[in-house]
């Protein structure tokens, strides 16, 4: 029978949640790295057992951690991101030129069809590549060294490269996206890179609808259909049918259209998630309730999803990387929050439980599905 | 013979337990000792200190023989009582929240 794989990054470590295909009853492994930062974990699309890790501390800073066999055992591999030639400056709060400072890893992509390949997204913003599993790692330089750079600006949570998606039709091509630069795209691989910003309004920043500037917190595209790219903002949820080239919101009557995670059903590309938070001041649900929304109509149309939800009294956040989907006949649909709980529905959102209850805050969830 | 006491968690980065004991051939110093350390335990280049004998990471400390040599250059002879394996190395983690 066939099942899934949870894997949970937290503030003091990680942790693998596993279940067959019913996802009611879950075998929780855990913690790895105890006492580390675990910012994301994320498995191979072409080798399920292979998994990487992101592992930091104030303290010591960046550690990869490699599995070759579903978590059950780990490997640190290389943890060298130097930033390729002169990094030059980006701008810090107050306006002034900041050096480019490696802080962490928020985001590991593994390549669709190699193992050993694989992306990271680094905070202060770049774009790392390992072809050697994790052992060592190149810059992409052309991203940062867009001609937008020098003016890209922390967001709250720090200059995060944080979204990264490989498109699985056009070879070559890849999406990023930066807080507080925007969104991102390549078409050669990551050779060049340009915004793809425009139909984006920010009242955060001093021209709304600039270029460059946009605290995007999160993208999410489904396989079949790469072209559509949902993305959830600072404020605003928007929608691309165009690769990125132009955006239109999309947050139609959301009760808050700020948050942080976005996601696409496994089987239905025009059915999306998110999690509305209160504002950009008030980290928590509307209301003290925490409700996934549900789109079935790729935006402008949202239903709440609260059975087995808290409905009251409720007041963690959703962070942008701790939300993902199985592909399950039956989807299943994950989220984690800073409340240290992790969710699951097996039938696409319309009932909720939780998997776990009290893990340190969650800061990302992924799922794979195992044959 | 040079005792290392590492914090907690770069113990279990370097999955030891107790003590590591090193062996420095030519002078000893910061430098040598952490040369040392990171080439019998790879996952810790980087952890300790910027990759290639950079700086200090800001948060790590070094005491040895109740003396705090974090701000020493790194190339200052180690205490004798530590060259002779009499005191340990200390690599300490700051008390720094978290």
């Amino acid at each position: 029978m066939s099942g899934v794989r949870v894997l949970a990054g937290t503030r003091k470590g990680a942790f693998v949640l596993t279940s067959d295909g019913a996802r009611k009853q879950w075998e929780v492994s855990g913690p790895h790295f105890a006492g580390w930062e675990i910012y994301h974990v994320k498995g191979s699309p072409a080798d399920p057992a292979r998994l990487y890790a992101s592992q930091s501390s104030g303290w010591s800073g960046q550690v990869i951690q490699r599995s070759d066999d579903g978590g059950a055992t780990w490997a640190p591999v290389g943890n060298q991101f130097a930033y390729q030639g002169t990094p030059g400056t980006h701008q810090w709060y107050d306006g002034t030129p900041h050096p480019w400072e490696f802080a962490r890893v928020w985001h590991l992509e593994p390549s669709l069809d190699d193992p050993d390949v694989v992306y990271a997204g680094v905070e202060d913003a770049g774009l790392f590549r390992s072809d050697d599993g994790g052992q060592s790692w190149q810059e992409l330089p052309q991203l940062r060294g867009h001609e937008s750079g020098p003016s890209w600006q922390p967001g709250a949570g720090g200059m995060c490269l944080h979204t990264i998606l490989l498109d699985p039709l056009q070879q070559g091509r890849m999406f990023a996206a930066i807080s507080a630069a925007g969104a991102f795209r390549s078409d050669d691989a990551g050779q060049t890179w340009r915004p793809i910003n425009r139909g984006l309004q920010s009242e955060g920043i001093p021209d709304p609808d600039a270029e460059v500037g946009h605290c995007v917190h999160r993208l999410a595209m489904h396989p079949s259909r790469p072209d559509v790219l949902f993305m959830q903002k600072h404020w605003d949820v928007m929608r691309s049918d165009n690769g990125g080239e132009s955006w239109r919101e999309i947050s139609g009557n959301l009760p808050s259209d700020f948050g942080f995670p976005i996601d696409v059903h496994a089987h239905e590309p025009d059915t999306i998630y998110v999690v509305p938070i209160t504002s950009d001041a008030e980290h928590f649900p509307p209301d003290g309730k925490l409700r996934v929304y549900r789109s079935r109509t790729g935006g402008d149309d949202w239903e709440p999803l609260t059975t087995g939800l808290p409905q009251q009294h409720c007041y963690v956040n959703v962070l942008r990387d701790a939300m993902a989907v199985d592909s399950l006949d039956s989807c299943g649909v994950y989220f984690g929050t800073t409340g240290g709980q992790v969710y699951v529905s097996a039938d696409s959102g319309d009932s909720w439980a939780p998997i776990v209850r009290d893990l340190p805050a969650v800061l990302s969830v992924e799922v794979q599905t195992l044959p | 013979m040079i005792r290392v006491v590492l914090p907690a968690h770069l113990r279990a980065l370097a999955r030891v337990n107790g003590e590591v004991h090193i062996d420095i051939t030519g002078p000893v110093t910061q430098r040598s000792v952490l040369d040392a350390l990171e080439a019998r335990y790879p996952m810790l280049r980087g952890t300790i200190r910027a990759h290639g004998g950079g700086p200090r990471r800001a948060f790590i400390r070094f005491f040895a023989c109740e003396q705090d040599l974090s701000h020493d250059p790194p190339d200052n002879p180690l205490p004798e009582a530590v060259a002779a394996g009499t005191e340990p190395y200390l690599i300490v983690g700051a008390m720094a929240g978290g």
